[in-house]
């Protein structure tokens, strides 16, 4: 059984991330990336299986600037065999994302594919929805648990007011929920490995893919802030707040 | 120009984040509805209500129960290509159907809609809502979801004002099969709709300890939350994780019981009316963010506070 997990270039989750002064997008220079913590959970998920003698390839593909490599070399020093670089210096929405997915997964045919519910930058939370309805596979998004049995795949999803389970026939599109497992840290050996892993190269203009964008980002702008009101010294005063000034309570 | 809201329910109850998408709605113009179930009526009787929509389109078929995404969207997909907007609420089904019915349409999904700006133009917030992208659309057709806690709810009227038609018919998909679901049983309002919503960090140390907090919610009829780090650590289920990954709730009272305040926490939360926060550490960033910070160990202050409620 062959996995494709898609994983994306990010600002790393640590990092407060700035509006620049122009107001057209948020500071990027100098600010650390890492792999989106939602795809470090799907190469995670992919590598067990594989541990369980159930998937027997797992493949990384991200796409972007030569600097998403990095990122498909993480996920090969955590333990994928190897990688799938798409060459694309656009930006991209997940529309085309999925676009370029759907015409790497009819290419090499994988049986699933996992990756992160959302990334943590545009926090869209589209492209494995968009993905499955462009192949017209089934959907299992937010998943908190997963068994493959035969040619089905079992899901737990994390819905509002609970876990909801469903079966999946295979191939699929599963995305990952934040309590689906603890993603490995790739050990210093896997990393010096990961080097000698090949990485294909794929031009984007080689695929036809219209990759316009359809949204026009006209301004990003800081929140509105809200002002640190004051301490109360005491439980009494709390209430005597709560009570008389906000009329909350 | 025609607007659609696709209307979440559980089958008997129509779920309240839809008047406030249907608000949203408002704001596009020739707002109909959609009700998919396999019993309409109670949710139907519900939507009658409410002004300034034109249709309740209904469609009842027993596989519409399980809610699959591949259902709904192949059935939004074949029945309403000619509608300009389709809305859905930012819900855990709202965001499962709505991408899925987008690549459908090859459309760019908007997803999280705090502000409409005009017909094609359209706020959401990025990054853990630490910054908020103004997007103008190039779509033909619009697929919106709505964060529920940025707009009012639909007015209602003591009459009748709707008119319930019945519409299409489903082919159902054989990629996907329902087979049950584990819900947390409460008594207790539903969090992201509640007035007052109480949350227990890792502060808390234990499942046990949490008992502490939900004496106070149960005092104030408040809905339970918590921080990612309780969820983590296994104190409390999954469902109550409020924060950028968790959910985004704007109750009138929000009290943060031993959570230091994380920007992914803040996330779910800075939008409450009044914020109290209850830590330990006088310095957690939880305070930078509260109307009323009190620096003191919650095992102390939580039951002081109960016991003085009435």
């Amino acid at each position: 059984m062959k996995i494709l997990v898609p994983v994306k270039r990010v600002v790393d989750y640590n990092v407060k991330v700035r509006v620049k002064k122009d107001e057209t997008d948020v500071e990027l220079d100098n600010v650390k990336m890492s792999m989106n913590p939602f795809d470090e959970i799907a190469v995670e998920e992919a590598l067990r299986l594989k541990e369980k003698g159930v998937a027997s390839e797992i493949i990384a593909v991200s796409i972007g600037l030569p600097e998403v490599q990095e990122t498909i070399r993480n996920a090969l020093a955590m333990g994928a065999d190897s990688g799938i670089f798409v060459n694309c210096t656009s930006k991209l929405e997940p529309l085309s994302v999925a676009k370029i997915l759907t015409s790497i997964c009819n290419k090499i045919k994988p049986d699933l594919v996992i990756m992160g519910k959302q990334a943590i930058d545009d926090d869209m939370n589209a492209t494995g929805q968009m993905l499955s309805a462009m192949l017209k596979w089934g959907q299992a998004t937010f998943a908190s648990k997963l068994e493959i049995q035969d040619k089905k795949i079992k899901v737990g999803r994390e819905i509002d007011g609970g876990i909801e389970n469903i079966e999946v026939n295979l191939p699929a599109i599963v995305t990952t929920d934040l309590r689906l497992n603890e993603p490995r840290y790739a050990s210093l050996p896997n990393i010096m490995k990961a080097k000698r892993k090949p990485i294909d190269e794929i031009k984007v203009e080689d695929l036809n893919i219209d990759i316009e964008p359809r949204l026009d980002i006209l301004k990003v702008e800081e929140p509105k802030s809200r002002e640190a009101g004051i301490m109360v010294k005491s439980v009494d005063e709390m209430i005597e707040k709560l009570k008389n000034e906000a009329k909350v309570i | 120009m025609k607007t659609l809201v696709v209307v979440d329910h559980n089958n008997n109850k129509l779920e309240k984040s839809t008047l406030n998408t249907i608000k949203a709605a408002i704001e596009l113009e020739n707002v109909d509805l959609l009700v998919l179930s396999d019993s309409c009526k109670d949710i139907c009787n519900e939507l009658i209500h409410i002004k300034n929509i034109n249709n309740i389109f209904i469609n009842e078929n027993d596989a519409f129960k399980n809610q699959l995404a591949e259902d709904t969207a192949n059935f939004i997909a074949e029945n309403f290509k000619d509608y300009t907007n389709i809305l859905f609420s930012n819900t855990s089904n709202g965001k499962n159907v709505a991408p899925r019915l987008a690549g459908l349409l090859d459309t760019m999904i908007i997803p999280d809609v705090i502000e409409i700006v005009d017909k094609q133009t359209f706020k959401r917030p990025i990054y853990a809502g630490n910054a908020i992208a103004t997007c103008k659309s190039k779509n033909k057709i619009n697929i919106i979801t709505i964060r529920s806690t940025a707009f009012e709810e639909a007015e209602t009227s003591d009459e009748n004002v709707g008119e319930v038609k019945e519409i299409g018919s489903l082919t159902t998909n054989n990629l996907t099969k329902y087979l049950n679901s584990e819900l947390t049983k409460s008594e207790r309002p539903e969090l992201t709709s509640a007035d007052i919503v109480v949350s227990g960090g890792r502060g808390l140390g234990s499942a046990e300890n949490f008992q502490v907090l939900e004496k106070l919610a149960d005092k104030l009829g408040a809905a339970m939350g918590a921080s990612r780090a309780a969820v983590d650590a296994g104190y409390v289920p999954n469902d109550w994780q409020v924060g950028q990954t968790g959910k985004i709730v704007a109750p009138n009272l929000y009290i943060a019981v031993g959570i230091s305040g994380a920007i992914q926490h803040l996330a779910g939360m800075k939008d409450s009316k009044v914020i109290i926060g209850i830590n330990k550490d006088e310095e957690a960033p939880i305070f930078s963010i509260s109307d009323y910070g009190l620096a003191e160990d919650l095992f102390k202050a939580v039951p002081e506070m109960e016991s003085k409620l009435n």
